[in-house]
């Protein structure tokens, strides 16, 4: 009988499988093509900004961190840390290190590059590696990432950009 | 016993008593002056017993004295419980001891991780050595909760803002900042290879000053990966102690490959040790010859000498290297004459 998963899986998560990393890796392999879409995402909420803040953030938090939870669910098995950092890690997504790591690989990765506490799977950081390659600031995997606000779990990364992006006197 | 007496910048009033401040220095421990004067540093791996018997640690501890410039107490490695490396870094401080204290990020949040910063420094601790920390599973603990509130790069920022900007990770005002010399931990010798030297960078960056590596037994990986940390200068900004230790045995050796997560161990270096009459001698042998030829590789500062469970031939591997050339790291018995000299004075 297979020892149950270690508690890393946040709520809502299974433990992960073989099988089940295709989408993720085809995520990585398109970066590039990624990059640009998150790059006009960006671009579109930067400039929503003052429109979402009318609106009202509260209001459209719940249909947009479902919009998310979905299309980076499957794109990239998104954890919805709410503090999206895909861009700077050619579009692995950090979260899925079960040591949640979002500063770069730990010392434990195996020799043919599996994650030392799931063997089964490519250590997200190799990937991350692989992926920064093909991106246009591929090199933003160097930038130091400040411990993650734990608060922001489950909320909407982008609305969050937006929100932090939106600097307005008050 | 070793020839020479220790330097007098590593001699306090007592052996318990704090080093006088030196200039340049961010901490007040041995390790930094003995790097900072550009001597190749011995470090040691203490490894915590299971027990609360403080003699159970000075036993362990003694057995590396006027050998080694600083002893690491490790955190719960493994994943496994042992004593708490706080509290084996405080006894030690005691006695005079220059121990670095091991941080795992595995065990801790922000908040436990600062409060213990802070008492270590009180403690005496002069060193922190920042780290990830294994997986639980791989530990007596599997049903345990994984924290990783923060990662071995952001640990090593927030513990350099403790230091340099005396205030907390929230901004709140501490009123004396704990002296430290901060390391890292580096893996030169596990995928993604390329990687490795620009996460060197970063942890530099983040306020690395010294990182002790995983066990070397493959020189040239460890050249390579030397080879771009020199052309990137990072062995100017940073002190880099390789990691090295004498096998038991073949056995051994596969066993650490298949369960010690991150240790690589060429093929050829396994055959070596299965083709030995005597292969613990040979383990020896060949950590020694390791030892001799990182002293040679141009940026490496020193060595971290990881016997586990064969701790009591540290001191011979270290003397039969050669790589201490007369020099004597500090001891307990050394008695400073300045000590006498002053009670004659005051009686």
């Amino acid at each position: 009988m297979p020892s149950p998963p270690f508690a890393y899986e946040p709520r809502g998560k299974r433990a992960r499988h073989g099988k089940s990393f295709r989408l993720r890796f085809w995520s990585v392999r398109h970066a590039r093509l990624l990059e640009h879409v998150y790059d006009a995402i960006e671009r579109l909420l930067l400039a929503a900004a003052p429109l979402i803040d009318r609106l009202g953030y509260a209001r459209i938090e719940g249909p947009m961190a479902f919009a998310e939870r979905h299309i980076k669910g499957a794109l990239f098995d998104c954890r919805m840390c709410g503090d999206c950092l895909l861009s700077a890690t050619g579009m692995s997504c950090p979260m899925n290190c079960p040591k949640a790591l979002r500063n770069g690989p730990c010392g434990g990765v195996r020799a043919d590059g599996g994650c030392e506490v799931y063997p089964d799977m490519p250590c997200v950081w190799v990937k991350a590696y692989e992926g920064s390659r093909l991106t246009r600031r591929g090199d933003a995997i160097t930038a130091f990432q400040p411990p993650i606000d734990h608060r922001l779990k489950g909320s909407s990364a982008w609305l969050n950009l937006a929100k932090r992006a939106e600097v307005r006197p008050s | 016993m070793m020839e020479g007496e220790p330097h007098p910048h590593d001699i306090g009033a007592d052996p318990a008593a704090p080093l006088i401040d030196l200039p340049g220095h961010s901490s007040r421990g041995r390790l930094e002056r003995v790097l900072r004067r550009g001597e190749f540093a011995i470090t040691a791996e203490l490894n915590p017993p299971d027990s609360a018997n403080p003699e159970d640690v000075y036993e362990r501890a003694q057995i590396f004295e006027g050998w080694v410039d600083a002893i690491n107490a490790t955190d719960g490695s493994g994943a496994h419980c042992h004593m708490s490396s706080v509290a084996v870094c405080a006894l030690l401080t005691r006695v005079g001891y220059s121990p670095v204290l091991q941080i795992s990020c595995r065990d801790y949040n922000r908040i436990a991780i600062q409060g213990n910063v802070l008492g270590a420094a009180a403690l005496q601790v002069g060193n922190i050595l920042c780290l990830t920390g294994d997986g639980v599973q791989c530990g007596d603990h599997p049903q345990a909760k994984p924290v990783f509130d923060l990662d071995s790069i952001s640990l090593l920022a927030v513990i350099k803002h403790m230091r340099d900007e005396g205030k907390y990770l929230s901004g709140r005002p501490i009123a004396t900042p704990p002296r430290l010399f901060i390391g890292a931990a580096e893996n030169p010798f596990a995928p993604p290879y390329d990687f490795r030297p620009l996460r060197l960078a970063k942890k530099i960056a983040a306020g690395a000053q010294f990182v002790q590596t995983q066990y070397c037994f493959d020189l040239d990986l460890m050249g390579r990966f030397m080879t771009r940390v020199r052309d990137m200068g990072l062995d100017e900004k940073c002190f880099i102690l390789a990691g090295v230790g004498p096998l038991a045995s073949a056995r051994t050796a596969r066993w650490m490959m298949a369960n010690v997560p991150g240790v690589h161990i060429p093929e050829e270096v396994v055959r070596r040790l299965e083709g030995a009459r005597n292969q613990k001698a040979e383990g020896k042998r060949i950590c020694v010859e390791m030892i001799q030829a990182l002293r040679e590789m141009k940026g490496v500062a020193g060595v971290h000498v990881m016997a586990y469970r064969q701790e009591q031939y540290v001191s011979e591997i270290v003397h039969e290297s050669g790589v201490l050339g007369g020099r004597a790291p500090w001891r307990r018995d050394f008695v400073p004459r300045m000590l006498a000299v002053e009670s004659l004075g005051a009686t």
